[in-house]
């Protein structure tokens, strides 16, 4: 019995282990924070969200301040899937995102009967419209 | 009051007395807390319980319901074709029904559910204080007003007409119509004043009083609402087109109550409202227990920089579902950047019913089950002292948090009601606008651009361009050419999709549009522009995707463009990034900044915004290749960032695949971010830190504890104070400057003196 708790972590319900959904490997126990069976890389803002405009020219660039935001990536140390990614002040405490109930999760699974890889959600495609000039 | 009532000593009649003595002479009703602080249903009424006490036919509930929304929407569409306001042009709008006690009992298809959900506030302050109140009363024909936030509102740009509506000469039910208005006397004009320093900066703070009897406006009260604003037929035109809805609502529910009966009628308001209570019970119930957690921040007050803490924490124990936003920044008792605890609840409600079940009808009862808390004096809580026009910035985090915390609860069941989605842009960038017009009339009032956010990557589907705003759907940006009609500025560039600033995932944000404006045929013109997230990303990602980009504004002064397009047309280019890392426009004064307070704009100089991107969803290595490249191709991407972002190898001539090579860069690159990851724990230990780092303006809990906050506010030693204890005054940046300037000159003074 499992649960699908994010795009890329699951619960095995029967070892109570979080685990990675693309390697399957077990990272650490469901009742701990996910978070530290993971790697963590303090990003400089600059790698992923480039200054646009010119930072010789000027203060705001479209680029976060590395003195206000730190981007934390956490990815598996299995596989490298980057699993969650954290804005923060730096150094702020990673928040504990996900505290789930592992107990009533158990019996909420047990009642939902075989979950689904893909859940059901409500989805209509609509024909977009294109401009063709 | 209430200890003199129950003074031991007075016989109950005396006591009847008194209280009948105090309350009809109490000195001032002011913003009433027990109204204010229950977001919660009514109880029945007599008449409600005596119709449902017994069976209520639930076909009968069902016509009622359709004619209800039929009537709903045409009233939305009243407004829509003869509102005066650019908000009500556009969308920013909402009809709303509410049973007679004051519960929201539905709005239209369209609208604005926030907008609707705080009129609840000053009606139930109607009927407690003006029904019985021989010099006021509320009476058939009756409208009454109000915008005040403190009363029940998002912000007192918006102004609300609401009507009771009687049948055989009793109240069943309440009509409204808000529309976001702009102009209201502020300091800056527009409506959503950057610089006030206490709610008398902030214009009209209307408390609900009574502006129209046997369906005509007081000629007297619309004068003196009209001498209070800077754009007086607004002020006018659009206090007529809300009465004359809801006349019009008015007359639909009449219709609907010959044709079922008034019993059907109430009995299908209220019956709605339980009906959608317990189906929120229901699904709470289904939701794992668990707590699930978030922390955000802003980066501004609009008049410095100042990070400020939003927090949120989910608990869900056992059907029961807890919002607790402890811990958040503290008010700032001389920023208008504080939101009222109700205004930011209807906000949050607002985010349940659009991203996390926006199946439920829109109705006050879908978020009448779930428990808020607040510390008092907060930034999301503030008290009736602190100015609160611009609201918004923290507002707008109460529509991404719900369904950020939610979709890390929900994920895990087989059944969901819609697609989990990282969050739309959140922050109010548009311009606000106020001046003298080609036409020599005085106006301010803001772009519909606040419309045109990108949303988030979904867990199915790449988000959406600029889209809608961030508090609802189906409202428009704006025909440029009718504003350009009436208003002295150009747009150069009007809605211009950009290179390279989404929010990166597998499923990437869609893109806000960037726009750069210019005045024409005015010496009196000048523009504001209210958002931050210059210096921090506004829109979180989810699960492994990245935020949107911090977005700056910018300007060049000292030049006129239009002689510039006219001379020289070649200096200039369609694109603020070209246009300022090039500077080809000589004699320029080429700046960018985050926030922006009020100041005029000389013909022909350029000022640049950018609407913003919603945060992406999931690990950029998982975005399907032939999706990057479509985003190079719709010139949404460059090809360098899809190399380094996405890790995808093409031909840069013809954009072929190299599918082989992108595997191998992708496995490359899990590699190295497992060679540069650190364990959480060793991480932890070197990382974080045990109170805010110094040099750095913060206000709000740190860590895990959140009943301590930490003030390092510009210019005064930093502190820390009781969760909920006090507000926080800020200096004022000039005078913070004036002092730098000062010690400047003092220091070349004295280093003169010593030559």
């Amino acid at each position: 019995m499992h649960a699908n708790m994010t795009e890329y972590l699951r619960i095995n319900l029967d070892t109570e282990m979080w685990e990675c959904r693309n390697c399957d490997n077990e990272l650490i126990s469901a009742r701990d924070n996910y978070k530290r069976g993971l790697l963590v890389h303090d990003r400089p803002p600059h790698e992923i969200h480039q200054p646009l405009l010119d930072p010789e020219k000027y203060e705001y660039t479209f680029c976060p301040d590395p003195s206000y935001m730190a981007i934390l990536e956490f990815c598996c140390p299995y596989c490298g899937t980057m699993i969650e990614v954290e804005y923060t002040v730096p150094g702020h405490a990673p928040v504990h995102d996900m505290e789930p109930d592992i107990d009533d999760l158990k019996k909420k699974v047990a009642g939902w009967g075989d979950v689904p890889e893909k859940p059901q959600i409500p989805d209509v495609e609509i024909p977009r419209h294109v401009h063709q000039h | 009051m209430a200890n003199v009532a129950d003074a031991k000593n007075l016989s109950s009649e005396d006591k009847e007395i008194l209280e009948k003595f105090l309350k009809a002479n109490q000195l001032f009703h002011g913003p009433d807390q027990e109204i204010m602080n229950n977001h919660g249903l009514c109880p029945r009424s007599e008449e409600e319980e005596r119709i449902l006490s017994v069976e209520f036919d639930p076909h009968m509930a069902n016509l009622c319901r359709g004619r209800i929304l039929a009537a709903l929407d045409e009233s939305h569409t009243m407004v829509e074709q003869m509102g005066v306001a650019p908000g009500a042009k556009w969308g920013d709008i909402v009809t709303t029904i509410f049973t007679a006690n004051g519960d929201m009992a539905s709005t239209g298809t369209h609208g604005l559910v926030a907008f609707a959900s705080v009129v609840g506030y000053p009606i139930r302050f109607i009927n407690k204080y003006w029904v019985d109140d021989s010099s006021v009363g509320v009476h058939d024909g009756d409208a009454f007003i109000h915008n005040d936030s403190r009363y029940g509102n998002i912000h007192n740009t918006d102004q609300s007409m609401m009507m009771p509506v009687f049948w055989d000469g009793k109240l069943v039910c309440w009509v409204s119509s808000t529309i976001h208005e702009g102009e209201n006397g502020a300091i800056e004009p527009g409506g959503m004043p950057s610089i006030a320093e206490s709610k008398f900066d902030e214009g009209l703070k209307m408390c609900p009083f009574k502006v129209a009897s046997n369906d005509e406006l007081r000629r007297d009260i619309v004068t003196f609402l009209q001498n209070s604003v800077r754009d007086p037929k607004l002020q006018l035109a659009d206090m007529k087109v809300k009465l004359h809805v809801a006349i019009r609502l008015r007359k639909r529910i009449h219709s609907i109550i010959e044709e079922f009966g008034v019993d059907s009628l109430i009995g299908t308001l209220r019956k709605s409202l339980e009906d959608t209570d317990a189906m929120v019970k229901e699904r709470i119930k289904e939701i794992p227990n668990g707590t699930y957690r978030i922390n955000t921040f802003l980066d501004s007050t609009l008049r410095e920089n100042l990070l400020s803490k939003v927090p949120m924490r989910v608990t869900i124990k056992d059907g029961q579902m807890t919002w607790n936003f402890n811990g958040a920044a503290p008010q700032y008792t001389n920023r208008s950047i504080n939101s009222v605890g109700a205004s930011f609840k209807t906000c949050l409600a607002t985010g349940l019913t659009l991203y996390v079940w926006p199946d439920l009808p829109k109705n006050q009862a879908a978020f009448a089950p779930i428990d808020v808390e607040f510390d008092e004096n907060s930034l999301l809580n503030s008290s009736v002292d602190a100015p609160n026009a611009m609201s918004l910035l923290a507002i707008f985090r109460a529509f991404s948090l719900p369904a950020l915390t939610l979709a890390k609860a929900q994920y895990c069941m087989p059944k969901r009601f819609t697609a989990i989605s990282a969050p739309s842009y959140n922050q109010p960038a548009t311009f606000v606008y106020g001046g003298l017009t080609q036409h020599s009339e005085i106006t301010g009032n803001f772009c519909a651009d606040i419309n045109g956010n990108g949303t988030g990557g979904r867990e199915n589907k790449d988000g959406e361009h600029a889209l809608s705003p961030v508090f609802g759907y189906m409202a428009d940006t704006g025909e440029m050419e009718l504003a350009e009609e009436e208003l002295p500025f150009v747009r150069l560039v009007s809605q211009k999709l950009a290179k390279d600033r989404v929010g990166f995932g597998k499923y990437r944000s869609g893109q806000g549009y960037e726009q750069i404006a210019t005045v024409r045929q005015s010496s009196e013109f000048g523009f504001m522009s209210g958002q931050c997230g210059a210096k921090f990303s506004t829109a979180p990602g989810l699960f492994g995707g990245y935020s949107c980009p911090s977005y700056p504004l910018a300007k060049i002064k000292n030049i006129n463009i239009l002689e510039t397009l006219a001379k020289n047309p070649e200096q200039f280019d369609f694109d603020m990034v070209e246009l300022m890392n090039a500077q080809k426009i000589p004699g320029g004064k080429y700046s960018t900044q985050g926030a922006m307070n009020f100041e005029f704009c000389n013909e022909g100089e350029i000022y640049m915004i950018c609407q913003g991107a919603g945060g992406g969803y999931g690990d950029v290595l998982d975005r399907a290749p032939e999706m990057v490249i479509k985003d190079i191709e719709d010139g949404l991407l460059s090809q360098e960032t899809a190399l380094r972002m996405y890790k995808v190898a093409f031909n840069p001539d013809n954009l072929v695949l190299d599918l082989e090579e992108t595997e191998n860069l992708r496995q490359e690159e899990r590699q190295a971010r497992i060679k540069r990851g650190i364990p959480y724990d060793e991480f932890v230990q070197s990382w974080v830190k045990d109170k805010p780092p110094e040099g750095v303006p913060y206000a709000g809990s740190w860590g895990d504890d959140d009943s301590l906050l930490y003030v390092n506010a510009p210019g005064v030693p930093p502190r820390s104070i009781q969760a909920g204890s006090e507000g926080v005054m800020l200096a004022n940046p000039k005078d913070l400057r004036i002092s730098s300037l000062e010690q400047e000159v003092a220091q070349l003074k004295q280093q003169l003196g010593a030559n």
